[in-house]
């Protein structure tokens, strides 16, 4: 028993995913709980304290950066190590170059984030840290690169499976968004402030071509990724569909890129860009679909562990928030629809549904799959996942919910008249109606981050009890 | 034909290939943004010059405190060309009345109201008061107050170095002569002084004096510069000197 335990940590890098395991629930912690606190500043803004540094416009990049670089970032790097490894029947390559991959990343997200409450931003969204965290980024994101390929090209199975290809696309398309959106002109070496190199109409442009495919690629086809993996593992069954798989990948890499502009619809941008981006974002529908249809079909025939399996709860409903939320998408696309959803919450809740619903559902569920194997043991407790999935998933109808009728609500009475043809409210009369959604969408996030305490809590006893365990057969083979 | 398992067993074509698909979506659209004339349509004024000039030297420190502290978060200074918004905010946003923005700050949400016309709503003083306490003046408001913007004494020491920092992305702030005789042609004598590196802190110093944006006529403050800035945003346009029709082309 001993000996089949320690197999596979000779065969496997397994230190370096435990890393971005465990770091990954630490921004998990702190990113979800800075969106909790800039949530409450907007249901009760005596929070903000008049502390220039926890103000909202300085804390809200801090959540965005938190959880999707910071919990998103680290989990892709967790999951796409352990999965490139597993597929690929292969060690990771590059000996110490992971730990720099971890050492970077994070370093550099700590930089931005503390950069951020002092007010260093590049005041650009999802974009906010500064020319020299870029280069940083840049430095970790090209040795990731290496590492990963280099570990496909010595894989010891003639195919690459098609999580890693997924992993690839994003490890791609965010080097290429990532280097190109962050073109800067630093005022000095050794300061921190910069501008965009573009201004206005093209700013906006490349910059909405870099935010929703931090949406597409970072919080969508890596994600694919990890579903690729380990919706199949947890199930016991194989992908659904090899071809639906391969239709679904080429379609959603190409078209991704072309919905951006959905985002500056009726804004100072060409009509035809925007005309474009609104057809793109119809067709993407399909391979999105594509991608949810071959998860959850996966579980044909086992549709039993829906029932019994809690960590299949959270994949197969974090697939589910998935569908939901590629179709609401390509509908805000719509520019009738975007006309009164942009500027609202609607968006806000929208991308809660995807952030939350699948983004986050997929990496606990996959999280859960794969802790108890690093360690080589089992979950300490199937009922508090079961009670995790629970807080998790009323949190998140709570959200999206109260965010429809704020944004929805807020969207309705900005473009009311009365009988003479005047406006009807006044802007500061849709906030007033908007602070009843907006304490719900607090509570929400609350019930959402004591789930993810919930999971701390259970992975710690995990990891403890099998240290535990691995300490006694030690002390017993010395004796 | 080529079966997709010889891009399974390829690592390298794989990614040839990948990038290949994920690269045309953003150079169909985006590069030809850079060429097309009339995505940024040139809007004059009675005297033949560019409307719409970079912001003075003052103007830019507010916006660079605009940016810091993350007003885009909440504000946007983008208006759509719809009816509503016309009566509430004023005209639909011009290209290129954000031309010399670096960054753009149209915004993605409006927890407030659009700022793209907020120059000249509101005096000075209301400014003053309502970053400070945005509730004394809107009671309902839940807008962070912002003290720190009247006690803070404006920092303007790397001034020179952030011009120069825009001039070399493409803001026409001069240096030489010959900038300076080019910005004359094109925005005139007036707005040509005010675009002088040469000259920027005394340029500042001026228009901080003569605006007295904060009512203190004694200190330089955070507040000066912001609402600097706050006053320009949208008024470079004169709208009733021109017809609806000449901006409709460019939609």
């Amino acid at each position: 028993m001993a000996h089949s335990a320690t197999a596979p940590m000779e065969q496997y890098n397994y230190d370096i995913v435990k890393k971005f395991a465990l770091i990954t629930l630490f921004w998990g912690i702190a990113g979800m709980s800075a969106g909790v606190y800039i949530a409450s500043e907007l249901a009760w803004p005596f929070l903000n304290w008049d502390i220039a540094q926890i103000t909202f416009g300085r804390l809200r990049p801090l959540h965005t950066s938190g959880v999707i670089f910071g919990f998103g970032g680290n989990a892709l790097f967790a999951t796409s190590f352990y999965v490139v490894q597993r597929t690929c029947q292969t060690r990771l390559w590059g000996g110490r170059l992971p730990d720099f991959i971890f050492y970077g990343w994070n370093a550099a997200l700590l930089i931005a984030g503390v950069g951020y409450l002092m007010g260093i931003t590049q005041g650009r969204e999802y974009a906010e840290p500064e020319w020299y965290v870029d280069l940083m980024i840049v430095v970790v994101w090209v040795v990731y690169f290496l590492v990963y390929t280099m570990t496909l090209l010595k894989r010891n199975q003639p195919h690459i499976y098609v999580a890693n290809w997924f992993f690839m696309s994003f490890i791609l398309a965010t080097a290429l968004l990532h280097i190109f959106n962050n073109l800067a002109m630093p005022v000095s070496l050794f300061g921190a402030k910069s501008y965009s190199l573009f201004s206005g109409a093209q700013d906006a442009m490349t910059q909405w071509w870099y935010g929703h495919n931090a949406v597409g690629f970072f919080l969508t086809a890596a994600f694919l990724g990890m579903m690729y993996y380990f919706v199949p593992k947890q199930a016991g069954r194989p992908v659904y569909s090899y071809r639906l798989s391969i239709v679904h990948f080429w379609a959603l890499s190409f078209m991704y890129m072309w919905v951006g502009t959905h985002h500056l619809h009726w804004t100072a941008i060409p009509d035809w860009t925007s005309s474009l981006a609104a057809a793109f974002s119809i067709l993407l529908l399909m391979p999105s679909w594509g991608g949810m249809i071959n998860g959850i079909m996966t579980l044909s025939g086992a549709w039993d562990k829906l029932r019994s399996d809690p960590i299949m709860m959270f994949l197969i409903t974090s697939l589910s928030f998935y569908g939901m939320s590629t179709f609401e998408g390509p509908m805000m696309a719509l520019k009738s629809v975007n006309a009164l959803s942009h500027y609202t919450d609607w968006t806000v809740g929208h991308v809660h549904s995807g952030a939350l619903g699948w983004v986050a559902m997929v990496s606990f569920g996959s999280l859960y799959h794969m802790i108890p194997k690093l360690w080589g043991t089992k979950m300490w407790s199937q009922k508090l996942i079961y009670i995790h999935f629970f807080f998790a998933t009323i949190g998140i109808l709570l959200y999206i919910t109260a965010l429809w009728v704020s944004g929805i609500g807020q969207g309705l009475m900005l473009r009311a008249f009365d009988q003479y043809g005047n406006l009807k409210y006044s802007f500061i009369e849709t906030v007033v109606f908007m602070h009843g959604p907006l304490v719900a969408r607090a509570v929400a996030g609350m019930f959402f981050v004591s789930g993810l305490l919930l999971m701390v809590y259970n992975i710690w006893k995990t990891i403890a009890n099998a240290q535990e365990a691995s300490d006694t057969t030690i002390a017993s083979a010395n004796a | 034909m080529m079966k997709h398992e010889s891009i399974e067993t390829n690592a390298g074509l794989l990614i040839v290939l990948t990038l290949a698909a994920i690269s045309i979506g953003g150079l169909v659209e985006i590069v030809p943004l850079f060429h097309i004339e009339g995505t940024v349509e040139s809007v004059k004024n009675a005297e033949g010059k560019d409307s719409v000039r970079p912001y003075t030297a003052l103007e830019q420190l507010g916006r660079d405190i605009y940016t810091r502290e993350g007003c885009y978060n909440c504000h946007s200074q983008m208006i759509r060309p719809f009816r509503d918004e016309a009566l509430r905010y004023g005209h639909y946003s011009l290209a290129a009345e954000s031309q010399y923005d670096h960054p753009f700050q149209w915004g993605s949400k409006r927890t407030g109201p659009d700022l793209a016309r907020v120059g000249g709503k509101y005096s000075s003083a209301w400014h003053v008061q309502h970053l400070n306490q945005p509730t004394s003046v809107v009671p309902e408001s839940i807008m962070p107050n912002y003290p720190w913007l009247l006690e803070t004494d404006l920092d303007y020491s790397d001034l020179q170095g952030k011009m120069k920092a825009l001039k070399k992305v493409g803001v026409p702030y001069s240096l030489t002569k010959e900038e300076y005789a080019a910005n004359t042609d094109q925005f005139g004598e007036d707005v040509a002084k005010l675009l002088d590196i040469n000259r920027a802190e005394t340029n500042m110093v001026e228009q901080a004096k003569k605006g007295n944006y904060d009512k203190n006529p004694a200190k330089l403050s955070e507040m000066d510069a912001l609402v600097a800035y706050l006053q320009v945003l949208g008024t470079m346009v004169d709208f009733s000197k021109h017809d609806e029709a000449e901006f409709v082309q460019f939609r």
